[in-house]
């Protein structure tokens, strides 16, 4: 074979850009993701770029006067009322996730580094809870926790307490315990995933090199399973800062979170760009809320070094 | 070897069930020795080295290390130190804080942690990567931080399991001339775990053989090649030419025996030799035999043919069939002469050395290191 021959091969004609392009990976991909893709743009992207454009609009009785202002923010940020609600939504959301992490965590690594060959098993009893309505989970609490609930009646069937307390239901609390039970299931499952990754030499390591098992736990497995820990956080936050059923079911007077005043607005005192206003500045917070977690999460862990 | 060893294992037996790993394991190893557990995968030697680190705890058996029983200890509390098959870097860390993790509990001040940590890089021949992150490092560093956390503690005991077989030929042969030299500078006991008889050859004061959770041997790398125990010993350590051989004589210190067409041949006897139907399993190494060229002539010699034949660049393995012998002998020749020229079929004449001639248990005799 000449030489002017192997040079010449690589310039073969390539296929014409565009069919290569129809035949390539990307566009199988893309072809197997648009389904997902377009019903994610018709049902979520298109009505929250709505709600934004409302927020900025103003309610004249029956119509909508599209003129740009920023009144309704101005609204959401000073009146007494929404800012109390803010920040007793962001601090319940936030407790609320503080708390399930914190018993979450055990239970992961119990079934990640104890499970035995059962690991599944356990993972599907985790699960069991999901399997009731939520709504029906919601209203078990409320026979637990009430007046005359089984904890009341129990400590006094044990003498502890001689009157019921009323403390229990129809308060923050009573919202944190009922949200801290649903969720669960979901902080258990992203920290396990994140304990089952970490490589059991390196914990093996850490206590060759003289840590016993709570140093090598703080120092090693914590830190490794942090994107869990985060992940776990962030899941249980977002949703239950705009939770709407289980402060209305269970939280009272004192529990009463953001999600309710947005339903009013839009219900009730049909001013639908406050409520759009109310709704986006939700989610400013709630991101902002979520990146400190991130950011501060992540320093401690760097301390533990 | 000083008096008191360094290592003492006595009796350790390891069960996984009903699956014996470790089956009544002694040994005893010096201090500042270069040792080897040398055997085929699953045999039990990481069992072993890790019942030494502490994270296994034999099912019956005493461990003591440097006169302290450490059956029980845990790895935290033994002067061990381990690096790992995998190297277990951690991956949240630099080099640098890899290094001077188990220093962190020391509690030194700075500077002295900087140069025990600067030190420990510098020996390994990482001068300056402190601040290199995990997963920026080549197998070669990895494997070179995790030596260098290891020695940073100053252990009285450096265990490798295995710590070469992920690297590429050329960085291993490098690597085992580093890792020796490293043991000579530090002078501590190293314990080696690997399958690669080479390795284990070149590097070694003692190796110790196993196979399916017994010890089949432990001697000096030249007299566990020139003297193996048994066949199974001889045959992980390189090629052997085994052969039935009927025994003639069976004297106090060693034996006569009828090598078919090699003739009579004197063999030592090991201790504890027995036989049961008069004969005996001989074998002599493929480099021990000898082509003859021309009209060359020598004290011992046998003809053949040739049947197969490998070129290896410096030198060739022939197989030779002799009329009169159940098995083809196999022999390596270097290729100063031409043996990588002889075609298949080609009439040989080879010479070779009585004495070169070794006694072999076989294996289930029973001959028991010790
Ligand atoms: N945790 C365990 N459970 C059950 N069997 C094991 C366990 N660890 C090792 N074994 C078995 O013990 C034997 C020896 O293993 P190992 O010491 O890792 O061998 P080697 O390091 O020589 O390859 C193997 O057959 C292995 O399957
Ligand atoms: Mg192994």
């Amino acid at each position: 074979m000449s030489t002017a021959a192997i040079a010449s091969s690589p310039e073969k004609p390539a296929p014409a850009k565009g069919i290569r392009w129809l035949h390539g990976e990307e566009a199988r991909g893309l072809a197997m993701i648009s389904p997902t893709l377009l019903y994610a743009l018709a049902l979520l992207l298109v009505p929250v770029l709505l709600v934004i454009a409302y927020s900025f609009w103003t309610q004249n009785y029956l119509e909508i006067d599209r003129t740009f202002t920023f009144e309704n923010y101005r609204l959401a940020l000073t009146e007494p009322i929404y800012r109390d609600l803010f920040v007793r939504s962001l601090w319940i959301s936030m407790l609320t996730s503080a708390i399930t992490v914190v018993f979450s965590y055990p239970i992961a690594w119990y079934i990640s580094f104890h499970g035995g060959p059962h690991k599944n098993l356990w993972l599907f009893l985790v699960t069991i809870p999901c399997w009731t309505s939520y709504l029906l989970r919601v209203m078990s609490w409320k026979v637990i926790l009430g007046y005359g609930g089984v904890l009341n009646t129990g400590l006094m069937a044990a003498g502890v307490i001689d009157q019921p307390i009323t403390s229990l239901l129809y308060n923050a609390n009573a919202v944190v315990i009922t949200l801290v039970h649903s969720w669960a299931a979901f902080a258990i499952l992203p920290i396990y995933v994140s304990l089952q990754k970490i490589d059991r030499s390196l914990i093996e390591a850490a206590r060759d090199l003289g840590d016993g098992a709570v140093r090598s736990f703080l120092r090693v497995t914590l830190p490794l399973s942090m994107p869990g820990v985060i992940s776990a956080f962030l899941i249980v936050m977002i949703p239950t800062v705009g939770d709407y059923v289980t402060p209305k079911l269970v939280g009272g007077k004192d529990g009463v979170m953001i999600a309710t005043a947005i339903q009013a607005q839009f219900g009730k005192s049909a001013n639908w760009p406050l409520g759009a206003a109310l709704s986006v500045t939700t989610m400013v917070l709630v991101s902002l809320a979520a990146a400190a977690v991130v950011l501060s999460l992540r320093f401690a862990v760097r301390r533990l070094r | 070897m000083s008096d008191r060893p360094m290592i003492s294992i006595e009796n350790v037996s390891r069960y996984y069930g009903v699956y014996k790993a470790l089956d009544d394991v002694s040994l005893q190893i010096g201090e500042g020795e270069f040792f080897s557990l040398l055997g085929p995968s699953g045999c039990g030697k990481t069992t072993l080295l890790r019942s030494i680190a502490g994270f296994d705890v034999p099912t019956s058996g005493e461990i003591r290390i440097d006169g302290v029983a450490s059956t029980l200890l845990p790895a935290n509390r033994r002067p061990t130190n381990m690096v790992f098959q995998n190297y277990a870097i951690f991956p949240h860390l630099d080099v640098g804080e890899n290094v001077a993790y188990g220093l962190k509990r020391l509690r030194l001040d700075a500077a002295e942690e900087r140069r025990r940590v600067a030190d420990a890089l510098d020996q390994v021949r990482l001068t300056g990567l402190d601040r290199r992150k995990a997963n920026e490092l080549s197998g070669g560093q990895r494997q070179r931080v995790a030596l260098a956390r290891a020695l940073v503690m100053r252990p009285k005991v450096l265990l490798l399991d295995e710590p070469l077989s992920a690297l590429d030929k050329k960085l291993r042969e490098q690597m085992q001339v580093e890792l020796r030299s490293l043991q000579q500078a530090v002078g501590i006991t190293f314990i080696l775990v690997t399958h690669d008889q080479y390795e284990a050859l070149a590097l070694s004061d003692r190796i110790a053989v196993m196979f399916g959770g017994c010890i089949a041997q432990v001697a000096t790398p030249k007299e566990i090649y020139q003297h193996p125990r048994t066949r199974k010993v001889a045959d992980f350590l390189g090629g052997m030419n085994f052969l039935r051989a009927r025994l003639l004589a069976d004297r106090k210190g060693d034996v006569s025996v009828d090598a078919a067409k090699f003739g009579t041949v004197n063999l030592a006897k090991p201790v504890g030799f027995t036989t049961s139907d008069g004969h005996v399993t001989v074998g002599i190494r493929p480099e021990r035999l000898r082509l003859l060229w021309d009209d060359e002539k020598a004290p011992h010699e046998l003809t053949g043919r040739v049947e197969n034949r490998a070129y290896f660049g410096e030198v060739t393995h022939l197989t030779i069939g002799v009329d009169g012998l159940e098995q083809p002998l196999s022999m390596v020749e270097t290729n100063d002469y031409g043996a990588d020229d002889l075609p298949v079929g080609a009439e040989i004449r080879l010479a070779y050395d009585p004495d070169a001639f070794v006694l072999l248990a076989d294996d289930e005799m029973g001959l028991r290191a010790r």
